[in-house]
């Protein structure tokens, strides 16, 4: 048993394994690319730097570019945790009165219509150069996959369930705890997954906007001094941070869904 | 034997069209009842009724002599799907009724895990549903009905999800824990051969209103023989229900 438990383990991670190979190619073909672009002379350095300038870009800055990632992430994830919450209070209401829902769903839907280069200087205007504007940018931009999915997750439980909840004597609370909450997570994680993306990429454009710190301050100042391998080197950090964001939220979604896994394996 | 539940003059239109009208049913204690009918002829409107989920235009429900008319959480309920819930592990799939009225988790759990090797399911506590068989999850959903009960279930179309070996072998097992456990239960069917292998009494509706228009007792004894469904007394039972469905029933 625990050997043929083994051999399916070591097929499951080659096959696991294999699945990425394609993604890995593809990178690296563009990479090499690149590399010839610039190292061949035909784009001239001044409109591209090289990979190589890049990397160097980076090693010189590390210190500053992870002072300024640390600024950057906070914000991303303060936003991200206020966004959360919110979204799921405004699911909850939207869920449970109708009116709520007829009232709030044009002004959700008109807040994701505003574009955040034009209401990140407001903020700024209203609330200084500190993270508090960067943090609310965020919680703008995050807020909404979360609540519509939360919201999708809600109403698309199944009737019978709910029937058969309140055949049991349960009251709307334990039918929300119960069915409702659980029947949601695959949809708040989808969000989410979306709104984690999102929100590294909010706090950089909020700082781009006005402030002192964070990476969007640090691409302002090296696109002043003309620095491209430096710009180059804080976009594939962001590229870096935001893809890490991701797999903690994935990460977080096999460990609260468990029963998921599961059912994949089975299929 | 005592009556446990009995529903009088049960009427209930949607809109204009009546669903079913003056339904008169009862069932007595450890009695197997069978409610046998075409599709759409109203039978799960009057089991959402007898379980208190929606109420009637009039008649009323009585259990036990206390009138439940519109009152969930009397009566237990399997409806059609086994609704075995995917993000629970059995042991509390089955023990969800316990929890709902405020027991404990691992209280109801202590409690539901008594009664898994006699519904078959010894070893299963801890698996998922996805993970077990049609079979299985139709057993593990009857021990729930059964744990959510105070003596008598509704079952709406429990075994139709099955293939014929499993549910032939699904029957005997319900009879042998029918002999065990004490609950009388009032069950649709519109598998003619189920209705009359496992019921003391066949109700049938039928008509547009659904009204109950015969009641047919099985008499033979239980425990039934494995071949009761090839015997001649089977075959004059069925015959019997047919006429009584009418010929307009097997309309394709």
């Amino acid at each position: 048993m625990p050997e043929h438990e083994n051999s399916r383990k070591v097929r499951d991670a080659r096959a696991g394994f294999q699945k990425h190979v394609p993604a890995v190619l593809n990178l690296l073909a563009i990479a090499a690319v690149w590399l010839m672009l610039t190292e061949g002379g035909i784009v001239p350095n001044y409109m591209l730097p090289s990979p190589v300038a890049v990397v160097k870009a980076f090693v010189s800055d590390f210190p500053t570019l992870m002072y300024h990632s640390g600024v950057s992430l906070a914000e991303a994830i303060l936003g991200l945790l206020i966004g959360i919450v919110l979204a799921f209070l405004i699911a909850v209401l939207m869920d449970r009165f109708i009116t709520c829902r007829r009232a709030l769903y044009p002004v959700m839907v008109v807040t994701q219509t505003i574009p955040t280069v034009a209401i990140a200087p407001i903020l700024v205007l209203w609330m200084g150069f500190g993270m508090a504007p960067k943090i609310t940018l965020v919680v703008i931009t995050t807020f909404f996959p979360i609540a519509v999915g939360l919201l999708d997750g809600f109403s698309g439980v199944d009737q019978d369930a709910v029937d058969l909840m309140r055949s049991m004597g349960a009251g709307r609370r334990q039918i929300f705890l119960q069915i409702k909450l659980p029947s949601a997570l695959g949809q708040f994680f989808s969000g989410l997954k979306i709104s984690a993306s999102y929100s590294v990429v909010g706090a950089v454009v909020a700082e781009w906007l006005g402030g002192f710190r964070g990476l969007g301050v640090y691409m302002t100042r090296v696109r002043k001094a003309y620095s491209f391998d430096k710009m180059f080197a804080v976009i594939i950090l962001i590229v870096i941070i935001s893809l890490l964001l991701i797999a903690a939220v994935n990460l977080l979604r096999r460990a609260v869904m468990p029963w998921e896994r599961v059912q994949e394996n089975r299929s | 034997m005592g009556e446990v539940l009995s529903a009088a003059h049960i009427t209930k239109s949607y809109g204009e069209r009546t669903i079913i009208r003056d339904i008169n049913v009862h069932l007595n204690e450890q009695e197997i009842v069978c409610l046998l009918g075409v599709s759409g002829v109203g039978k799960t409107t009057l089991f959402h009724i007898l379980s208190g989920l929606n109420l009637p235009d009039s008649g009323r429900v009585v259990l036990n002599g206390r009138e439940i008319t519109g009152q969930p959480g009397k009566i237990s309920y399997m409806l059609q799907k086994d609704l075995l819930l995917p993000y629970k592990r059995i042991i509390d799939n089955v023990a969800l009724p316990l929890t709902i009225r405020g027991m404990n988790k691992q209280k109801a759990r202590e409690k539901a895990a008594v009664y898994f090797e006699q519904f078959g399911l010894a070893g299963t506590e801890f698996e998922y549903p996805a993970q077990l068989s049609g079979g299985m999850r139709q057993r593990a959903a009857l021990l729930r009905t059964y744990l959510s009960s105070e003596g008598v279930a509704l079952l709406d179309e429990p075994f139709s999800a099955l293939d014929t070996i499993t549910k032939s072998a699904i029957h005997d097992w319900y009879l042998d824990i029918m002999q065990k456990i004490s609950l009388s239960t009032l069950f649709i069917t519109h598998d003619i051969d189920e209705a009359i292998v496992l019921s003391d009494r066949i109700y049938i509706l039928s008509g547009s209103p659904g009204q109950i228009t015969d009641e047919i007792e099985i008499a033979e004894k239980r425990p039934r023989a494995r071949d009761f469904s090839l015997t001649p007394a089977f075959l004059s039972y069925k015959k019997q229900i047919v006429t009584a469905l009418g010929p307009g029933s097997f309309r394709i």
